[in-house]
């Protein structure tokens, strides 16, 4: 029987911790059988980080770059050792996030091979599932035996793996050398303050053109908080300037499976619903019964928001 | 340099062919891809802040991706170029293709959309800028240039990263970059008179050879029908017996 090669799996992380993102693509790759499992933790002073992902179960090993070159994630700088590193296994792989979407590309093009992107669903050892056309369509790609497997999972389609590893820690040499081109400047945090991170967050509450202004989303973060979810946003939300652009849900922003989403306001366009169709249960409150995103949802209101929002603060808070 | 796609529009509804060997495009209306346009909207202002820049319009496809060439003439570049080809090209390809225009193009900037809107595959852009050994700066919602250096804004998953970027350069446009132009009639009767170089992608002499095999396309699963309620009390007893907020 033939077996797969080794797997990397690219950590991403912000310095302190690991994201969970990572724990999600562990998952990815314990689903395709028979593989051996590394993660290669690139970044200074990040042994926390890796002690985190030697935690992870179904971890064999974890491999460390600490150099301070490698203190913010740029994928400039990044791919080189990843490309190098990458020598040793047969699959590469890391988080559809803005992390893993900037760097695998990069790291692809110096192995010379394809990638995959957004890898949602195995079908075999080298034959799996990613969506296209804003989820709109479902295409099965194969990878030709002998080319390396660089992909980006799609972290809403797998369940981050628990902790009960007890992987071991190495530290990694890398000979590549390293552009001097780009540097970090800095990090503007986003929208989400206090409140649960929207990819990894059980409940999500979203608003989009029809919460109508910035002050009025004060309403659904008010609500939010008091039951302690996440709050997300649409595309017309964040373009009018309502809410920040790490608060978009949809094709170009987040991609999410919370438990629960409750749509506030949202018409359900198609590159809305493409990033929230793995949520378990999704709600609707929509005062036009003719919006597309009744088709969807599970649990339908045609009601104004308005009235609705500080009802279920009441009978929920 | 500007990157252009030529896709399915954004609102068309996407079928999927009977056989499962691709989607229908036959009579579907095409588009230049909308982050595409982003990016060639911005090329123009730095060019129109007062750079003294050429704007070239590059696209890899069919014949047909003249008219979205055409169509970017009409928004302002200078002139274009088709690499033409009836064969798909994967994003590696394209980006081998394209370093060969860079390198006789010569560009101070390489500006594509950050991904495009039929594979979804947010890969041209970081493959040309490994490939051309040079920065990358993707999802920028906002681009500064000074000195030889960019400075580009980017949406990312925990807000907005600014990073420092020395040119040439490869930058991918997210959605909040800027919003395109229409185009005016006028424009688009100029546009005819501008050159569009056509060129066989071939004749380029890059490996072309496909890595990956796409061998089904299908329709995802639909969610099952879901269920009206007619008020708030109705709302939160189907909440609490899927058992939220309990
Ligand atoms: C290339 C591309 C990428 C895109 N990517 C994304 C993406 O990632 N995410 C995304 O969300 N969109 C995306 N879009 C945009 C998308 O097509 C829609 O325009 C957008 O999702 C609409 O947002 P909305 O539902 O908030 O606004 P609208 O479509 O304007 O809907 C507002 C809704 O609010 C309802 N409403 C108004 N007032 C009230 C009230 N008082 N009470 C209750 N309901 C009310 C209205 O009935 C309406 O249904 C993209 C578009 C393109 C072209």
């Amino acid at each position: 029987m033939m077996t797969t090669s080794g797997m990397l799996i690219v950590a991403e992380h912000n310095g302190g911790n690991l994201n969970q993102s990572t724990a999600r693509c562990v998952t990815c790759a314990t689903s395709i059988a028979g593989a051996r499992i590394d993660v290669l933790v690139l970044g200074h002073e990040c042994s926390t980080v890796a002690a985190q992902a030697a935690a992870l179960f179904g971890v064999h090993r974890v491999l460390t770059v600490d150099r301070p070159e490698n203190a913010a994630p740029l994928a400039a700088v990044l791919a080189p050792q990843v490309a190098e590193l990458a020598a040793g296994y047969g699959y590469i792989l890391g988080p559809s996030t803005t992390f893993g979407k900037d760097l695998m590309p990069r790291v692809a093009a110096l192995l010379g091979v394809g990638q995959i992107s957004d890898l949602m669903a195995i079908v075999g050892p080298r034959a799996f599932q990613r969506p296209v056309y804003a989820g709109n369509v479902i295409v099965t790609v194969e990878v030709p035996e002998g080319l390396k497997i660089v992909a980006t999972v799609r972290t809403a389609s797998f369940k981050p793996t628990p902790d009960g590893g007890t992987a071991e820690i190495t530290q990694a040499r890398v000979d590549a050398a390293l552009p001097s081109h780009t540097s970090f400047v800095e990090l503007r945090a986003g929208g989400g303050g206090a409140r649960p991170d929207l990819q990894t967050a059980r409940i999500v509450f979203s608003g989009g053109r029809g919460v109508g202004s910035e002050g009025n989303f004060a309403l659904l973060y008010a609500l939010a908080d008091r039951l302690g979810v996440a709050v997300g946003a649409s595309r017309a939300a964040v373009d009018a300037g309502f809410v920040p652009n790490d608060m978009q849900i949809g094709q170009t922003g987040k991609i999410i499976a919370p438990d629960l989403y409750i749509a506030f306001g949202i018409s359900g366009a198609i590159q809305h619903l493409t990033g929230i169709k793995d949520a378990g249960l999704i709600v609707a409150v929509n005062k036009d019964a003719e919006a597309p995103i009744f088709q969807v949802a599970d649990v339908g209101l045609v009601a104004d928001l308005f009235q609705i929002i500080p009802e279920l603060e009441k009978k929920l808070g | 340099m500007v990157c252009l796609k030529r896709v399915v529009d954004y609102n068309v509804r996407i079928r999927v062919k009977d056989d499962g060997s691709g989607v229908v495009t036959d009579g579907v209306k095409m588009s230049i891809n909308p982050f595409d346009e982003i990016a060639l909207e911005e090329a123009l202002r730095i060019r129109e802040a007062g750079q003294p820049v050429e704007v070239i319009a590059v696209s890899i496809g069919p014949d047909d991706c003249q008219q979205q060439l055409r169509t970017g003439l009409a928004m302002g570049a200078d002139r274009a170029i088709l690499l033409e080809t009836d064969t798909e090209v994967e994003p590696l390809a394209a980006a081998r293709a394209l370093l060969k225009l860079v390198e006789r193009e010569q560009p101070d900037l390489v500006l594509m959309g950050k991904q495009a809107i039929d594979d979804d595959n947010n890969q041209t852009g970081q493959m040309l800028a490994a490939l051309w050994n040079r920065p990358q700066a993707t999802f920028a919602s906002r681009l500064e240039i000074a000195d030889g250096r960019a400075t580009v804004t980017r949406e990312v998953d925990d807000g907005l990263e600014v990073i420092s970027i020395e040119l040439p350069a490869v930058v991918t446009a997210d959605l909040r970059l800027n919003e395109p132009r229409y185009v005016k009639l006028p424009d688009i009767m100029k546009a005819k008179k501008k050159p569009l170089e056509r060129q066989n992608l071939a004749a380029l002499g890059t490996d072309m050879t496909p890595r990956l095999r796409l061998s089904k396309y299908e329709a995802p699963l639909p969610r099952q029908k879901g269920r009206m309620v007619a008020n708030v009390d109705e709302l939160v007893s189907a909440l609490r017996d899927k058992g939220f907020f309990n």
